[in-house]
């Protein structure tokens, strides 16, 4: 019975041997740089990372079939190395000694990506899977791009200085032109009497000024 | 414009010699003429009229092209107002699992560059249609030159005040953000450390000529136009040492504020390349993350490379030699200089907004001083002339110009434009000003005579000018501007067929192309038809004398 139970586990214990091995048929490779992302906060890669690594795992396989059948044992890994990087593959307990095929895994990584980064404190970058691609998400990019508000503010405001600066230059021109042939008009009337550069209607020969110094006033003469 | 250290002694020897005394020259015969380059140089000798329309004709190539530039600089400006900058990631391909191809094999700024703005064509052939987006930068560009030159050049001046002093507040916050940058030493180290063998390139004396002249504006007739609203009685030349000094200290301030933004991207550079390397070492041997270190690197690919030699043969392809001197001799050239490197040393900082915002607007007040100065010259004649002053205002005038320099320019927003930006900006205009420069110093020192020209200034200014200003003029200049002539003439012959750059999408990166025939025209067109207005000039002088003296003679 013990001889029977024992063969059993071995014999389990070489079939995953067999299943999880570097480039085997539906494994996949991982590769962690939890330095890079943490620094000073690094946490250790041991076997508890490992245990919660193959349960985000089966988690993900679940959400994605929505059959509750993989279990965390069903997550095989394998050749961990200091980088830290290892393969992993998933059996399938239904069919015997079998994985479940890479598409399928591919597609269950890929929709959970968030979620599995997320539990281990990572990103897209420093969490890798080596054969699934991951989506980038585009930049956010407004309806009407900014650089053509700021042109037509900066438009606006220099069309507005030119049509400024010209109709005020015509105004001038203008009132230029105004002045010259009002002194012209005021010329023509006065072209016919000057009197000392005043012009004779001006002058009010009927009205005087008394110059006090020839005044007549009758105290100053001697009376007759 | 190559800025190599070692690059201060011949750029300071060239200002002595050459720099200061054509400044003198050039604003004493605008101020004592009182007209623009044509008219003054009519006076000093009938002959030379050819001279002032070579001037014309130079600013008026350089203003066709320059402004595109200021269209670079809007565009760039614009799309500073985003948060990341557009140039600091590469957009994504179409089914968003990586980054677009050609940003891939090249960095995301000069992918922004050469995809995103100038959408260049693979070759000068291939001319593509006008890009829209640039297209309306050029028109806002050449608005902001109107709105500035409309008044005339007494406006202008109170313009040049802003667009002058603008660029040195940037240039101090640059200086004080720049030095304090991490690696920003190794730039100016690399600054400041002379290299002899440089001293005896004579490529280094003429790039320091070349670029005293371009940065003083000699030749383009701009300063005697300037120089003509002068006072009589104003002292230029106490002005023309002032301008050549301050002109020079602010070049090489710039150049440390340049440098050590330069050394900063070097710097970042080159640690990003070695963390690549230590990534693709630490991938490929499934090593601990942080036993590969930029210290220990090299001794470690020597322990790899003795442990595991058949993977590290594998991996050697693809290992670069990362070296911080490399990373500093780059010396991107014209005008991809201004927008490439500095773009890429801006997405590196932090609130990159605020610089890129800060870069681009000085850089745009650089472009429209220089702009002035350019439509100046042109403007200045036109307005002197009393044929076209007289029946058009002044407004309309300048408006033509720059209407129809701004339907010219949608040539240099097509697919293929840069290729003709880069002809018109290397060849439109180097011979020809040297020539001219050449030709004015000649005619002012033996032409008019230089003691005519002596007893000009001391009824001016009240001062005559001592030895080493007559000796500038009578020989040391011309013999420069000469020997500098016959080297651009030489180095034209020996290099056989011109080349150019063009940008390959492909391999996301610039190979070189011969020039096809058209191209080869335009040039010679563009370099004969400014230099041949001199000696047209004075022929059609000389056949108008001829037949005066021939109609005299008749009727006596």
């Amino acid at each position: 019975m013990l001889r029977a139970l024992l063969l059993l586990v071995s014999v389990v214990a070489i079939a995953h041997a067999e299943l999880c091995k570097p480039d085997a048929q539906n494994a996949f490779k991982v590769r962690i740089s939890i330095k890079t992302a943490l620094g000073d906060n690094a946490y250790a890669w041991d076997a508890n990372e490992e245990y919660l690594f193959r349960a985000m795992v089966a988690f993900a396989m679940r959400r994605y079939s929505s059959k509750s059948t993989t279990q965390i044992s069903n997550v095989l890994l394998c050749n961990v190395t200091d980088r830290v990087s290892f393969w992993f593959v998933v059996t399938d307990s239904s069919k015997n000694v079998t994985t479940v095929p890479g598409s399928e895994v591919e597609a269950a990584i890929r929709m959970n990506r968030n979620r599995i980064n997320n539990a281990f404190l990572l990103s897209d970058k420093t969490l890798q899977f080596l054969k699934i691609t991951s989506t980038l998400s585009p930049p956010v990019e407004p309806s009407t791009p900014v650089w053509i508000i700021v042109f037509g503010v900066v438009l606006c405001l220099i069309v507005a200085g030119i049509v400024f600066l010209i109709v005020s230059g015509i105004q001038k021109h203008k009132k230029k032109n105004k002045e010259s042939t009002e002194r012209e008009n005021l010329e023509e009337k006065v072209e016919v009497t000057l009197e000392n550069g005043i012009p004779c209607e001006a002058l009010d020969l009927k009205a005087g000024h008394i110059n006090g110094v020839f005044a007549a006033e009758d105290e100053r003469f001697t009376s007759l | 414009m190559e800025r190599k250290c070692g690059f201060l002694i011949p750029y300071l020897i060239m200002l002595i010699a050459e720099g200061m005394p054509l400044l003198y020259l050039e604003l004493a015969v605008g101020q004592r003429m009182r007209q623009g380059s044509i008219g003054a140089w009519k006076i000093i000798s009938p002959y030379l009229c050819g001279v002032g329309v070579a001037s014309v004709v130079v600013s008026f190539f350089l203003s066709m092209y320059y402004n595109v530039i200021n269209a670079w600089a809007f565009w760039y400006l614009f799309h500073s107002f985003q948060d990341p900058l557009p140039w600091a990631t590469c957009p994504l391909n179409s089914n968003r699992t990586g980054y677009e191809e050609e940003c891939e094999k090249t960095s995301s700024t000069q992918y922004f560059w050469y995809r995103q703005t100038l959408n260049i064509a693979p070759s000068l052939e291939a001319s593509g249609s006008v890009q829209w987006e640039q297209a309306l930068c050029l028109t806002l560009a050449w608005l902001v030159v109107y709105l500035c030159i409309l008044r005339g050049t007494a406006s202008t001046g109170k313009v040049v005040y802003v667009t002058a002093s603008l660029p040195y507040c940037v240039l101090i916050i640059y200086l004080i953000r720049g030095l304090t940058l991490h690696g920003a030493v190794n730039g100016l180290v690399y600054m400041f450390t002379p290299k002899l063998e440089q001293l005896s390139n004579p490529k280094t004396w003429i790039s320091a000529a070349t670029q005293i002249f371009f940065s003083l504006g000699l030749g383009f007739g701009s300063l005697i136009a300037f120089a003509s609203y002068n006072e009589p009685s104003n002292n230029c030349q106490r002005h023309a040492v002032i301008v050549s000094l301050i002109n020079s200290t602010t070049s090489i301030f710039a150049s440390i504020v340049t440098f050590s933004i330069y050394g900063f991207k070097a710097t970042f550079n080159y640690e990003s390349c070695i963390n690549k390397v230590i990534l693709l070492l630490l991938n490929a041997f499934d090593l601990e993350e942080g036993s590969l270190t930029a210290d220990n690197l090299n001794e470690m690919k020597d322990h790899l490379m003795a442990t595991y030699p058949q993977e590290y043969a594998q991996l050697m392809p693809q290992i670069k030699n990362c070296s911080l001197e490399a990373e500093l001799d780059t010396a991107v050239q014209g005008t991809g200089l201004a927008f490439i490197v500095y773009s890429e040393a801006i997405k590196n900082m932090e609130v990159p907004q605020l610089y890129s915002v800060l870069y681009f607007f000085m850089l745009l007040m650089l472009g429209i001083g220089s702009m002035l100065g350019n439509t100046a010259a042109i403007l200045t004649p036109l307005t002197d002339s009393r044929v076209i002053a007289s029946r058009f205002p002044k407004e309309v005038i300048s408006g033509v110009v720059c209407f129809m320099n701004c339907i010219i320019g949608l040539i240099f927003t097509m697919e293929a434009g840069n290729y003709w930006f880069d002809i018109f900006n290397d060849y439109a205009a180097t011979l020809s000003l040297l020539l001219i420069v050449l030709v004015e110093t000649i005619a002012v020192c033996y032409i008019y005579g230089i003691r005519r020209f002596e007893k000009d200034l001391y009824t001016m200014i009240g001062c005559k000018p001592n030895w080493y200003w007559k000796i500038m003029w009578a020989f040391v200049s011309p013999l420069l501007i000469i020997s500098l002539f016959i080297f651009y003439l030489t180095d034209y012959i020996l290099t056989g067929t011109l080349q150019y750059q063009a940008w390959d999408a492909t391999q996301g990166q610039l190979v070189t192309k011969d020039y096809p025939g058209y191209a080869l025209a335009v040039i010679g067109l563009l370099v004969a038809s400014s230099t041949m207005c001199i000696p047209l000039g004075a022929l059609v002088t000389f056949i108008r004398k001829r037949l005066k003296r021939e109609r005299v003679s008749t009727v006596a």
